[in-house]
């Protein structure tokens, strides 16, 4: 990876910056201290760019771009913070926590959860559209963990992970639209899965109380995905 | 395969026509096949033999005038009749070299006025599962030429030169997107042919499919030659049987001629094309959520880039382009590129296939040059607004496109034109409202298409499209405020920006043409509590709200 070829110049919000060729924009970004929200995206799972909250402005693009999935190019203007992104961002947000249930007080990932802390950095006070509170099932079948399907946000982290990290493909998405669900195996009750191997991972990457351990109780359901990365190293230096 | 066994075939095509005096065309697409066309067919062709007269009876694609059907045809004198039944065979058969039966005038006017036929030039005259039929007519001569006599680039060249873009509704240049696919370098490319036809009230795909479906594995071949692909997929809607039925066959019938296989035409070019069938999602009509759909997957778009002219069908660099786009091909390639490009305008070259349908006289297929006037399209050809109602507003584009009011009927037709007028070409719906429709209704209609149809992947979309659609069904029923409308238009903004693929960034256009057009409709409703149309009724029960949709 050395040499010279392999590194970009690149402008983050006036700052000059450097970054390997092969480097997204976020990637580089928070190399460089330069905070991107996100919530689709999770160091060590493939990117979706589904969540739209990385979406910043790249001079000469014609629209905004995912900082997830936009690699750095030589002499890339970009720019992560303005009026009009911070207010798609919070608008975005209160999309989120409008389309299901997210009360956060009775929810089990209370003070843990990662849609509650972007709400706490953008500023994302209230929301202003109407609650939609679809009436969807809780599945407590499997003996150690729960999915409750009203705080799920559709990241996808736990399908990609189960998949990619795991190799279990235990989880999935169907329907569409605003109906869809995320399910194990054929939309089986978890606690009959045969892939599902218990461990837990889709738990500990989940970013808000959608996945829990069963014992887990309200603030006390803190989650580990740090963990990701450094499988992922341990796993190629096996490799190797 | 060779030039001389291709005239050969040709020749001997024209020879079985000349055995006949005349020759009698029934329409038998889908619309006119639903008013039982193939039982007029028999009809006829008993008939036929009964009096003896030297007569072949032929299967056809669409003819154009839809609302005319069942049609029947008669070749060489192009007699054309409409609503044709069973008992009219008796009738038709004796007038063969006579006086034309009178009562079965389509009542056409100027339905062909204007009309210039590139990609439907065969329609109505061949039988789409004959390919002898389509090679007498000119089918094959341009592979073969380009197999022979060009090289990929010069293939190319000639594609650039005619200024053909996409007809699929981006409009992005064809020629510029093949020589991207030309240049990424790869052991392995595809052709990708995009029959998913989806938007409300479109039909053209699916006529060009059912009508000469040879033009478009044609067009698929010479961009596989130019692109160096040796495999194909037509993705299909599995909501089209007819159109599968039919291109299957011709892709029987070309493997059978040797123009898909190994070595075509006897030089070293390999290519073979497969048909996957949609599963009914209207999403899988972008780009990136067909190719996962085609590789198994669920249907859902991905961030570009990498485009899939880099990184396309299982990571291959892929062409894909829309079924109109690949029948303009084979002409562009037999006349020229300068023979394409002489026709339209500066930007929009060539012709462009509309689908025409809603509150309008005659609805149809046609085909008409780039530039024409929508007045042109809608008064002439379609004949004016039916039942003696007033024009309120044209809608182009489909779900992605927007409502132009009467002022814009002087508007030519151009990608740019359309655009700059708040709406787009799109794949070619054309649907007329009159003054019985509601815009607002309009808007809230397309609304819930985006959102059944939305993937569930975005949230923008996902969620934001339920939050309009509930708006527009708050301002139908009369409980909105100014509050709302603003709110409304907030999101259009938001959810346009930021979507992740076309379904949602283009979402909000019905409602932002809408908005621009005919806000005043909208103020009816919020201050008034009127709906000018007198489609919206003011209560809150569910039986209203149903009611406020548009059927168009």
């Amino acid at each position: 990876m050395s040499g010279e070829a392999n590194v970009r110049t690149l402008t983050v919000d006036g700052e000059e910056i450097s970054a390997r060729a092969d480097q997204t924009i976020l990637e580089a970004a928070r190399e460089h201290n330069v905070g991107i929200p996100t919530l689709c995206h999770l160091e060590g799972l493939s990117e979706v760019g589904a969540c739209r909250l990385c979406l910043v402005e790249v001079k000469g693009a014609r629209r905004l771009l995912p900082a997830c999935v936009t690699r750095v190019e030589e002499g890339m203007e970009v720019t992560t913070h303005s009026p009009k992104i911070d207010r798609y961002r919070t608008m975005i947000l209160e999309l989120f926590f409008a389309e299901r249930n997210h009360i956060c007080s009775i929810c089990v990932a209370n003070g843990n959860c990662e849609l509650q802390s972007l709400a706490l950095t953008l500023g994302m006070t209230h929301v202003e559209i109407p609650y939609q509170y679809p009436q969807l099932p809780v599945d407590a079948s499997h003996p150690r963990f729960t999915v409750d399907h009203n705080r799920c946000v559709l990241c996808t982290r736990c399908v990609r992970v189960c998949s990619e990290i795991e190799g279990a493909n235990t989880w999935g998405v169907m329907g569409r639209g605003a109906q869809s669900l995320v399910i194990t195996d054929l939309k089986e009750p978890w606690g009959d899965s045969e892939t599902c191997t218990s461990c837990g991972k889709c738990v500990q990457v989940c970013p808000t109380g959608a996945l829990f351990e069963k014992s887990s109780v309200g603030s006390k359901v803190r989650k580990h995905p740090e963990f990701l990365p450094y499988l992922r190293i341990m796993r190629e230096e096996d490799q190797a | 395969m060779n030039v001389e066994e291709l005239q050969q075939i040709a020749g001997s095509a024209q020879e079985e026509r000349e055995k006949f005096d005349y020759e009698v065309n029934v329409c038998m697409g889908t619309s006119c096949l639903s008013q039982h066309s193939d039982k007029i067919r028999d009809a006829i062709a008993k008939e036929a033999s009964a009096c003896g007269k030297s007569c072949h009876v032929r299967r056809t694609g669409c003819m154009g005038p839809c609302a005319a059907g069942p049609m029947v045809m008669i070749e060489p004198a192009e007699t054309r009749y409409g609503h044709v039944r069973e008992e009219d065979a008796k009738d038709i058969v004796a007038a063969l070299g006579g006086e034309p039966v009178a009562r079965l005038d389509p009542q056409l006017g100027s339905y062909f006025e204007g009309q210039n036929f590139v990609v439907l030039e065969n329609v109505g005259h061949i039988d789409p599962e004959k390919i002898d039929e389509y090679i007498a007519r000119g089918g094959y001569e341009a592979l073969l030429k380009v197999l022979t006599e060009m090289s990929p680039g010069s293939v190319i060249e000639q594609i650039s030169k005619s200024g053909l873009r996409g007809r699929g509704g981006g409009g992005y240049p064809t020629g510029l997107k093949w020589d991207t696919v030309a240049k990424v370098k790869g052991a392995q490319k595809y052709v990708i042919c995009n029959g998913d036809e989806g938007d409300p009230g479109a039909f053209m795909d699916r006529s060009v499919l059912e009508s000469d479906p040879q033009r478009v594995i044609e067009g698929m071949a010479i961009a596989a030659y130019a692109i160096g692909a040796n495999k194909g997929y037509v993705y299909v809607r599995a909501e089209y049987p007819l159109a599968v039925q039919r291109l299957t066959v011709a892709l029987r019938e070309a493997r059978r001629r040797g123009f898909l296989g190994n070595a075509i035409c006897e030089t070293t070019f390999n290519f073979d094309i497969d048909v996957r069938l949609g599963a009914g999602a209207f999403v899988c009509g972008e780009e990136t959520a067909l190719i996962a759909s085609i590789e198994g997957k669920r249907g859902m778009p991905r961030p570009r880039p990498p485009y899939p002219a880099v990184s396309g069908l299982w990571g291959d660099p892929t062409l894909i382009n829309n079924v109109e786009t690949f029948a303009n091909v084979a002409p562009i390639i037999r006349h020229g590129g300068e023979w394409f490009a002489s026709m339209g305008t500066a930007r929009s070259k060539g012709t462009k296939v509309f689908a025409l349908t809603g509150k309008i006289q005659r609805t149809g297929l046609v085909e008409i040059p780039m530039g024409m006037t929508l007045r042109q399209i809608i008064f002439g050809i379609g004949g004016g607004v039916a039942d003696g109602r007033k024009f309120k507003a044209v809608q182009t584009g489909g779900p992605s496109g927007g409502c132009m009011p009467e002022e814009h009927l002087d508007l030519s037709i151009s990608y740019d034109a359309l655009i700059s007028a708040g709406s787009m070409m799109g794949s070619g719906g054309m649907i007329v409202m009159d003054d019985t429709s509601c815009m607002v209704s309009v808007a809230r209609f397309f609304m819930e298409f985006c959102m059944t149809e939305s993937c569930g992947k975005c949230v923008p979309c996902r969620a934001g499209t339920v939050q309009m659609f509930e708006l527009l069904t708050k301002i139908t029923k009369g409980e909105a405020t100014h509050r709302d409308l603003d709110r409304l238009t907030e999101l259009c903004e938001v959810v346009g920006a930021t979507s992740l693929c076309g379904l949602g960034q283009t979402a909000p256009n019905p409602v932002l043409s809408t908005l621009r057009y005919f806000k005043h409709e909208y103020l009816a409703h919020i201050e008034e509590k009127r709906c000018p149309a007198g489609v919206c009724e003011f209560s809150a029960t569910a039986a209203d709200t149903r009611r406020g949709e548009v059927h168009v």
